[in-house]
């Protein structure tokens, strides 16, 4: 059975469609992330325009975000002050992030630059999340304690200007690096169509020293704003968010995460990580592939319409 | 307002029907052609596989002793909107294929289905059907701005060819004009499931012993219709509030979701 995406204008497979979304989704609750970085390679692979599948992607976000903030709410997992003050940041981020997709796709080096970064930092993360979970494994084996906060230890971080204090996270901490974390998910939100999740609690664990019981809430609250806005600018600058595509998209995921999550419950966290970072590093290397292998054709046409 | 650009677009249409056909038209030749379509509008529905457009039509006035040797042939071409197209080239930097080069041709149909009685390049010497543009191989196809010494023009203009042709937008059927009785004939040409939108032209043209006798051309309309129709229009005449709608569904899927699935 097809489909006819009225803004991608193709017709597409409504099951392979569907498949995408329920396997992502499935993947997305079982490791608790958004799915971003999952769903916009795949709707490219099959042949749906960078510029559609970076914008849809967004929207897809925000549905498979919605759910898990608001649980996070009524557990009262959220910092909304830090939330804020990311957010702030994530929306520079994301105006800047729109305009860079903008000019790129008239350069015609748009598709090179969404590939290109999703190997970095796909590669980065996959390779870090790797390492650590593989020696958190070790240490598990091995009955030792595993602790992934270490406190009172401060680093260059902490002597930033501007201190902010969160009560709810009960830290003492310069605006500075979290609007600049922000701001950089903010870019790739709307350049890559990511939520940004897999970069950000990562950063906000290691790097800002926010305890971890806040850091999952908090960085959905800024996802779901941030990847919300991007969908809008992007309706609005390049109208090529496809409404028929996101919504299959969304069912699919979001009956697909539920699995995932009773999937998810009965590994272990550190087990879990070690999966996601192959996973991860899997999606970048398929990427990258693609990017080195000779190409079948060295031509491409564009048309003045969504091919730029 | 739409209706008036539609009127506006149709008559732009039917202007440079007349300027294209007007200049090759000798006065001495006493055929005319005829052509009908069954409809003036094709619609893109959800379902929309491609479709198959019949043309029917007439020789007027011609030669029944030309016609008994098949002396006639027909050509006709259904043009799709034009558009400027880039064609880029990758090469490979530092081991990563990149696009290096490009280059744009003004104003290409973005899909063309060529049908004729028989293979075109028999049908008139090539020289002819270049200066009418007719068919894949001679279609115009003229570069814009600086194309340095114009050497790779030749390459680049194949590479827009072959990937036309390859996805299926641009396609030739020799056989596709058949003539059913001495002077109608019925030509099919195929319309490709990813069919660009907008004002399409059917082109037919005469030839009579290998010289182009007559020409005569139709538009053709192809819409989206219903939901497809009333999305599109959101997305491009209200953008910011079709990105509200986007993200209010993703939102409203998100909470059913969660209460649908609540565990706690």
């Amino acid at each position: 059975m097809t489909v006819y995406l009225p803004i991608a204008e193709l017709s597409v497979n409504i099951f392979i469609i569907l498949g995408m979304g329920a396997a992502v989704g499935f993947l997305s609750g079982m490791f608790g992330v958004g799915g971003g970085f999952l769903i916009t390679p795949l709707l490219i692979f099959y042949n749906i325009p960078p510029v559609v599948a970076v914008a849809t992607g967004a929207n897809q976000v925000v549905a498979s975000s919605i759910s898990g903030a608001i649980t996070h709410f009524r557990r009262g997992t959220i910092d909304i002050k830090l939330g804020t003050v990311l957010l702030c940041g994530g929306l520079a981020g994301a105006t800047l992030g729109v305009w860079i997709f903008s000019f790129l796709r008239r350069i015609g080096q748009l598709d090179l630059v969404i590939s290109l970064m999703y190997v970095l930092l796909l590669g980065t993360v996959g390779t870090l999340m790797l390492i650590e979970s593989i020696s958190a494994l070790r240490k598990a084996s091995k009955n030792q304690a595993v602790a992934l906060r270490k406190p009172g230890q401060h680093n260059w971080v902490h002597r930033l200007p501007l201190k902010m204090r969160f009560k709810k996270s009960k830290i003492y901490l310069s605006v500075i690096p979290v609007a600049a974390l922000g701001f950089s998910i903010g870019i790739l939100t709307s350049v890559m169509g990511v939520g940004g999740g897999f970069i950000m609690v990562p950063a906000m664990i290691y790097l800002l020293r926010i305890p971890t019981n806040v850091v999952v809430g908090t960085s959905l609250f800024q996802i779901i704003f941030v990847s919300a806005y991007t969908v809008i600018v992007q309706a609005s600058a390049n109208y090529s968010v496809d409404i028929v595509l996101a919504f299959v998209l969304m069912i699919a995921g979001v009956i697909g995460a539920q699995y995932g999550v009773r999937v998810g419950q009965r590994l272990r966290g550190e087990q879990l990580r070690a999966l996601l970072a192959l996973l991860v590093l899997a999606v970048g290397l398929r990427l990258a592939v693609e990017l080195v292998i000779p190409p079948k054709e060295v031509y491409s046409v564009v048309s003045a319409g969504l091919g730029f | 307002m739409r209706a008036l650009n539609r009127i506006v677009i149709l008559g732009l249409v039917a202007a440079s029907l007349f300027s294209g056909t007007a200049f090759s038209e000798p006065a001495d030749f006493s055929e005319k052609l005829d052509i009908g379509i069954s409809t003036d509008e094709i619609a893109i529905t959800s379902d929309f596989r491609g479709a198959d457009l019949t043309i029917f039509g007439a020789i007027d006035g011609f030669d029944q002793n030309l016609l008994a040797q098949g002396k006639y042939n027909i050509v006709v071409a259904l043009e799709g909107p034009k558009e400027n197209a880039t064609v880029r080239k990758k090469e490979r930097v530092f081991g990563i294929w990149i696009n290096r080069h490009s280059m744009t041709f003004e104003l290409v149909p973005e899909s063309y289905s060529l049908s004729s009685t028989r293979d075109i390049d028999t049908i008139a010497p090539p020289g002819d059907m270049n200066n009418m543009g007719i068919g894949v191989d001679h279609m115009r196809l003229t570069p814009m701005g600086y194309i340095g010494d114009g050497s790779s023009l030749a390459e680049f203009r194949d590479a827009f060819r072959r990937a036309k042709e390859n996805s299926g937008v641009y396609q030739r059927d020799p056989g596709g004009v058949q003539f059913i009785s001495s002077s109608l004939f019925k030509a099919s040409v195929r319309l490709p499931a990813d069919v660009p939108n907008g004002v399409h032209v059917v082109r037919a043209y005469l030839f009579r012993d290998r010289v182009f006798v007559a020409a005569k051309a139709l538009p053709l309309r192809v819409v989206k219709t219903g939901i497809e129709q009333a999305i599109t229009r959101a997305a491009h005449e209200s953008p910011l509030l079709y990105g509200f709608l986007a993200v209010l569904l993703a939102v409203i899927t998100g909470w059913i979701a969660s209460i649908v699935f609540r565990r706690d």
